[in-house]
């Protein structure tokens, strides 16, 4: 009979001229958190089964706390099959490593912490090296040192396409040279979602689960799966001193410059890097709700707020070369 | 279902799209002004804007938005895909913006690869150009269903109806043979803005929706292939003895607890116990979804096998016959060894051959040994192992794989499964798909008359049409065990039967339905010429498939017969809960529920079958035979 195959099951072609919109089916429709989510999860699973020594950034911010939660849900009801890696430059905000530290110990993870210590114990800091450079040191020779020492053939990251130009162009899975290296001429194709995984010795893939969120996708399932996130993504009085547009805040090691005074303002960060270079922005957002409310109406990019994007054009690309995420 | 999970929850939904257009069509400056006009842009990307000198001076720059690497930005071309993102109250879309130029035409693969509409860029000041008819091909070989085609810079032809109808003339008669869905037209100015999320005042000729306007409204939930289940196993899961379970990512199709299933390659079956996810379990689950599956048995399962419902299972292959879109300097050669990512599989794979190169601009097909860099072809590959795989054209996920070189690791390839009798690439004209133009008709010396003698009957068709269980199969199959027993000669063409062997090529998107339809009516003309009476079971809900297939099957021939049974009655009997399903939500678009049926106007008999036995409808029918002197 016909009505076994489902010759009753007609999908008529789209848009009707007449501009009436159609409805959707209900039983299979998909949101795209969802659709995102579900993309993610593959990834995650690829990695794991393809890679043998995967290991995944973390660095305390949403994106990782999402990831962190993306991975739990890849491979439940085992526990993450790989470690969590996180490059300490030594200035992060305190709030950072108390929420990393307490995260870690609640959903089981092997969390591995590395930090360019020869850097550190030659004093490297942003307020005399200039953030480039600091950023040199601390972040992107640190990554490669805990790399290295980690042998990972594989390396999985927050990064979302859409935060950034040279982002843009970024492969799901990307592939690095020997030296960690990142050549945007020479990638590999990436079509549906076949991934290519395969490397030499030394050479590595750099992989985004996270490739295809937006920030507000990333609020939105923070909110929708109730991920927990450090609390300075939340609105607080806070003591910050003004340089040009950004909000510095004032920590200990902090130097004032010439006729600079902290003050106390309502502000929040909407990323979270080393507290000397990054920058809060005025907000009364105190709960993940109004983060959302007040993304949807924002009109400036989260990464206005990074000092380093600034310093020269096209300084992520750049910094992406010479290997950081 | 339990939790959150996948329930539509009043959201927007997801759509991907792909850009195309030759260099200085305009591109940049389309997808620019998208985002700025639909307010996606961060002040601080168009501050960036304003102190990039533009290109041509003075206003912004659009395109600049777009041009992401500092190379690009140096030599103002673009050179890879750039993944651009933004939302709608209505949806949230993904543009993959790939360049135009010749050889990158990988680029455009890749970019179309994952996309559900492609738009591409014409200037309207040239026209169209052998480029413009590359970007169609492309889209349409990695089946993209929608095609948009933005007729751009109208600003710099006055606005002029006359210079978008001839292109829409000519590039429309270029796009019907690629077997899109839909395609539109659209007359835009990207820099000026006219069309692209405003309707323009300047072309008040132009009746239709802005691009924007025209994305948002796109049926694309149709798209998916919710019918053959396929689950690539990408882990085997067993964090301790009392569970274990399998993930993936539901290539295409539905599951439910309590299904049965087979794995290949064991081909061991079992059932579906847990459909299991981090919030609890599910009650159903449909593809994209990515879950893990517990099973009633323990079977032996690893990553890289394959389940499937055991009455609808891929084909298993050790020769794979595909499209080829070669994306390496070496050339794809014959004997060259390669590995083959297929779902979550790797296998080694040899080249066999290489039956033809296409090229993309005339869609001819040319004789090849090789394919070079941006080629694309057909080739036939030795498997080390078999495969699982769907034609491309019915499932993307299972229809498609890449090539690696296992000397450099690089992607050198894409490939999409091909049936292996069909000789055409799809996408091909429908006169090179069908037969080649020179094959004539060729008359036989039988008469129609003298088979009539000699079968006492005149050949006829009776076209059953009517809602799911309106009891068209138990009437053909009534009719024809009467006609038999009379001693005529018929045979009843049933949806089920043709669609495991005819039809098993075709999928459930529009176009396959009607090319459906269009198959069993030429199946009927067939056994009509050989003197035989048809008997088909298909709804054919539409008032203009039915008459495509009268013309086909001839008119005086055709006799339309429609089952009137009601609603209420056809559910009421719901044999297969097919209804009962689609009231729930988990069957879309099923016709009579969510789907429309068209009742013929002028059938030649109708028959109300509720309250009435399949034998008593059959003497109708064949009193109605009588009465127009087919049985003799
Ligand atoms: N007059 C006019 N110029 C346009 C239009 N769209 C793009 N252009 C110009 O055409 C040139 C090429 O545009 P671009 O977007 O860079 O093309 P792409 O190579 O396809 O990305 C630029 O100088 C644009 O300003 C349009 O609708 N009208």
């Amino acid at each position: 009979m016909d009505q076994a195959e489902p010759d009753g099951r007609l999908m008529r072609p789209p848009s009707p001229p007449d501009g009436e919109t159609r409805v959707r089916p209900e039983g299979y429709a998909l949101s795209v958190l969802r659709t995102l989510e579900a993309e993610s999860l593959h990834i995650l699973r690829e990695v794991a089964s393809e890679c043998e020594r995967p290991v995944m950034m973390y660095s305390v911010g949403k994106d990782s706390s999402t990831m962190l939660r993306l991975a739990q849900k890849a491979f439940y009801p085992a526990p993450i099959p790989f470690p969590l890696l996180h490059i300490d430059t030594s200035y992060k905000f305190p709030e950072m490593y108390e929420f990393r530290d307490r995260i870690c110990r609640e959903v089981g993870v092997d969390l591995r912490v590395y930090r360019n210590d020869d850097a550190i114990a030659a004093n490297a800091n942003p307020f005399d090296l200039g953030t480039v450079t600091c950023c040199g040191l601390l972040k992107t020779q640190g990554l490669l040192g805990g790399l290295r020492l980690g042998e990972y053939d594989a390396v999985i990251g927050g990064a979302r396409r859409e935060e950034e130009r040279s982002r843009a162009k970024e492969r799901v899975y990307s592939f690095r040279d020997r030296h960690g290296q990142w050549d945007p001429k020479n990638q590999r194709p990436e079509l549906w979602s076949l991934y290519n995984g395969k490397v030499f010795p030394g050479e590595s893939i750099r992989v985004f689960p996270l490739s295809n969120w937006t920030e507000l996708d990333i609020w939105r399932y923070i909110e929708l799966e109730n991920i927990p996130v450090v609390p300075l993504y939340f609105a607080a009085e806070r003591a910050v001193v003004v340089r040009g547009r950004q909000f510095i805040p004032v920590g200990v090691n902090t130097r004032m410059r010439a006729g600079e005074r902290a003050q106390t303002i309502m502000c929040r960060f909407r990323t979270l890097g080393c507290y000397p270079c990054t920058g809060a922005v005025p907000s009364s957002a105190r709960t993940v709700r109004e983060i959302i409310e007040e993304l949807e109406h924002v009109r400036h990019s989260e990464r206005i707020t990074r000092v380093i994007d600034h310093d020269q054009d096209g300084s992520m690309e750049q910094k992406k070369r010479e290997g950081y995420f | 279902m339990r939790a959150t999970s996948a329930r539509p929850d009043g959201e927007p939904d997801l759509l991907r799209f792909t850009t195309a257009g030759s260099v200085d069509d305009g591109k940049s400056t389309l997808i620019g002004r998208l985002l700025h006009d639909a307010s996606a842009l961060y002040e601080d990307h168009i501050e960036a804007l304003r102190k990039t000198a533009g290109r041509d001076g003075s206003r912004l720059d659009f395109s600049l938005i777009t041009d992401g690497l500092k190379a690009e930005r140096e030599q103002g071309i673009t050179i890879d895909v750039a993944y651009r993102y933004f939302a709608t109250p209505r949806r949230r879309f993904i543009i993959a913006d790939t360049p135009g130029h010749e050889q990158y035409t990988r680029n455009m693969a890749t970019g179309a690869s994952t996309a559900s509409c492609a738009v591409v860029l014409i200037d309207a000041r040239l026209g169209v150009l052998t480029q413009s008819k590359r970007h169609g091909f492309i889209a349409s070989l990695l089946r993209v269903p929608h095609l948009v085609v933005a007729v751009n810079k109208m600003d710099l032809v006055d606005y002029d109806e006359d210079v978008f109808a001839r292109i829409r003339e000519e590039y429309g008669a270029f796009a019907t043979r690629l077997g899109f869905a839909d395609v539109a037209f659209i007359p835009v100015s990207a820099r000026e803005g006219d069309n692209v999320v405003r309707q323009s005042a300047r072309m008040p000729w132009y009746p239709g929706r802005p691009v924007l306007t025209h994305l948002e409204n796109l049926y694309i939930a149709g798209d998916r292939n919710l019918i053959d289940f396929r689950f690539a196993v990408q882990r085997v899961v067993r964090p301790d003895h009392t569970f274990r379970g399998y993930s993936g990512q539901i290539g295409s199709g539905v599951v439910r607890p309590g299904d049965e299933v087979v794995v290949l390659a064991s081909g061991r079956r079992s059932r579906v116990t847990r459909i299991v996810t981090y919030h609890g379990d599910l009650e159903y689950a449909f593809a994209p979804l990515s879950v893990t599956l517990c099973l009633a048995d323990d079977v032996d399962i690893s990553r890289g096998d394959m389940l499937a419902h055991p009455n609808n299972v891929p084909r298993t292959e050790r020769t794979l016959d595909a499209m080829v879109i070669w994306m390496a300097d070496e050339p794809l050669a014959v004997r060259r060894h390669y590995l083959v990512k297929h779902t979550s599989l790797v296998v080694k794979a040899a080249c066999a051959q290489i039956l033809y190169r296409v090229d993309p601009n005339t869609l001819h097909r040319e004789p090849a040994e090789q394919l070079g860099l941006n080629e694309i072809g057909r080739a036939r590959f030795t498997l080390f192992r078999s495969l699982h795989v769907d034609e491309y054209r019915r499932n993307r996920t299972t229809g498609s794989f890449i090539l690696i070189d296992p000397l450099t690791n690089a992607t050198v390839g894409a490939g999409m499964v091909t049936d292996r009798v069909s000789a055409a690439p799809p996408g091909a004209p429908r006169e090179e798909r069908a037969a080649s133009r020179d094959i004539t008709w060729q008359t036989g010396r039988v008469a129609a008359s003298a088979r009539a003698a000699l079968l006492r009957q005149q050949a006829a068709t009776i076209w059953l049409t009517g809602l799911s269980g309106s009891g068209k199969s138990t009437l053909a199959f009534e009719v024809e065990r009467r006609l038999v027993e009379l001693g005529h000669a018929c045979v009843v063409l049933d949806g089920d039967n043709i669609r495991h062997g005819l039809n098993r090529d075709l999928g459930f998107a529009p176009t396959d339905r009607r090319e459906n339809i269009r198959r069993v009516a030429e199946v009927a003309r067939l056994f009509n010429d050989a003197g035989l009476i048809v008997v088909t079971a298909f709804i054919s809900p539409y008032v203009e498939d039915r008459e495509m297939a009268r013309a086909i099957v001839g008119a005086e021939r055709f006799l339309e017969t429609h089952l009137t049974a009601d609603l209420p009655t056809c559910e009421g009997r719901d044999p297969k809960g097919l209804y009962a399903r689609a009231r729930t939500g988990a069957l879309a678009d099923f016709t009579g529920v969510s789907a429309l049926y068209e009742p013929p106007v002028r059938p030649t008999l109708a028959l109300d079958t509720a309250g009435r036995s399949a034998e008593e409808c059959a003497g109708e029918i064949l009193d109605l035979l009588s009465e127009r002197a087919i049985l003799r």
